[in-house]
């Protein structure tokens, strides 16, 4: 009996409708959320996420609409965010149907952020998300949808935002998101072996064996990818089977 | 079938309710000490924080009729901070005293692995459970939180292990809980769900 490793579909949404880009540019729609959410539950997706990476002011009611639709689909784990700034926003979102909440921009700015959001809804319910990009021997967390970098450096930055109150972290490698060349394992790694929370790797997600790496060498707890199960490149039952076969704990559903 | 979710200003309703929903049943909300009178059964979901649990519930004036319900005979469910807030005090709000159904505490999982424990585990079965009836023994259900009941003594009906043994299901009488989201945990959970349904279902044909 053990934990297993979650594998964990991705929604980038600009509010309403599912997109997607290559390192976080060239975004072309990809579908209805609640349509693929509701695909994802029935084939055995361990948590979704649903991300609204537009994150603009005027969208956040067209975003909460998505939320419930995407959440009246779902008998599994559901997070959302993009632009969370306070416990107003983070609260909303919990409302509209998310069981977990991701903050990013605006928790670098204002660290306490994740202590307010941690005691109102407990750790359990705060992903810290980290875009990071490699520069020289480290890697430097970028802020708003990866088009801002902040001279942070990544492992520290999750270190500080797990004492802060995070119960998650969501490190994706802006280096791999989109190219379909495996998980940054070092950078997971990395981060793994800095904190005591859950780690989810993102960005470069594959063939099942880039899995297998990311759980094996990046010690990651979940893997989370977007098009290759959007686009039905990957189907997630044959995933599991694959890990499963390869010692990894997974949640193999009938 | 007349089935009251309490109310208190946190946990996660609607997804408690959707899952009941696609059972084919109806819930209300409950949230005051008026509207647990006269139902089958009560479901006390939860996510956040003990104390903040117990304040709810007290400003409410919820835990007298919680109690009540509980010592004579409603088949009530508790979830998550639900099955944490049945026992007597928690670790994680020392002063606020719990519904104390069971005399047992809640403790904070020891640092010997990755906290909050978050995902999918298994079971280990302890005793005949009539929530897991039909329940396949490798099943993995949904767990988030970072304080668990290491002990319910006979109540303890299986367990699960991450950092420590702990209590995962807990029945006795009229009275169950789960550390997990029944209604988070995909087809498994929706079983679990049914299998209180049923203990409701004698009640109303009582």
């Amino acid at each position: 009996m053990s934990l297993a490793h979650r594998i964990i579909p991705c929604l980038d949404t600009d509010g309403e409708r599912v997109v997607k880009g290559v390192n976080f540019v060239n975004l072309r729609d990809a579908g209805d959320p609640a349509a693929l959410a509701a695909r994802y539950n029935i084939e055995g997706a361990d948590e979704l996420v649903v991300l609204d990476i537009a994150a603009s002011r005027d969208h956040r009611p067209t975003f909460l609409a998505t939320i419930r639709r995407v959440a009246a689909e779902l008998a599994i784990p559901l997070t959302a965010g993009g632009g969370v700034a306070n416990v107003d926003e983070g609260r909303a979102i919990l409302r509209a149907g998310a069981d977990k909440l991701t903050v990013n921009t605006a928790a670098i700015r204002n660290p306490k952020l994740l202590t307010e959001l941690a005691a109102e809804f407990g750790s359990q319910a705060v992903v810290l998300a980290i875009d990071a990009k490699r520069v020289g021997d480290r890697w430097e967390a970028f802020v708003r949808g990866g088009s801002v970098p902040t001279g942070i450096d990544a492992v520290a930055w999750a270190r500080q935002g797990v004492d802060c109150g995070a119960g998650e972290i969501l490190i994706t490698s802006m280096d791999k998101d989109g190219t379909r060349s495996g998980f940054d394992c070092p950078l997971t790694a990395a981060i793994s072996a800095a904190v005591s929370v859950p780690v989810i790797a993102s960005g470069g997600a594959d063939t099942p064996a880039t899995f297998l790496e990311v759980f094996r060498d990046g010690r990651a707890d979940a893997a989370l990818a977007a098009s290759i199960f959007h686009d039905s490149i990957q189907g997630l039952g044959e995933l599991k089977h694959y890990l499963s076969e390869q010692n990894i704990a997974v949640r193999e559903t009938a | 079938m007349n089935i009251a979710l309490v109310e208190y200003g946190a946990g996660n309703l609607p997804s408690v309710e959707r899952a009941l929903s696609r059972l084919g049943v109806q819930s209300r909300r409950a949230s005051a000490p008026e509207a647990l009178a006269g139902c089958d059964a009560l479901i006390l979901p939860g996510v956040g924080h003990f104390g903040a649990l117990m304040r709810s519930l007290s400003e409410r004036s919820l835990v007298k009729p919680l109690r009540e319900a509980a010592t004579q005979g409603t088949p009530l469910l508790g979830i998550c901070l639900g099955l944490q807030a049945m026992f007597a005090t928690s670790d994680e709000a020392p002063g606020d005293a719990g519904l104390a159904l069971f005399p047992q505490k809640v403790s904070a999982l020891p640092p010997a692995g990755r906290l909050p424990h978050m995902g999918w585990n298994q079971l280990r079965r302890a005793r005949p459970s009539r929530l897991l009836e039909g329940v396949p023994e490798d099943a993995y259900f949904y767990f988030a939180h970072s304080y668990a009941a290491l002990d319910a003594g006979e109540a303890g009906v299986a367990y699960c292990d991450h950092c420590a043994p702990f209590v995962a299901v807990l029945e006795e009488k009229n009275v169950f809980a789960t550390q997990f989201h029944p209604e988070k945990s995909g087809p498994v959970g929706a079983q679990i769900l049914a299998n209180f349904l049923r203990q409701a279902e004698k009640k109303g044909r009582g």
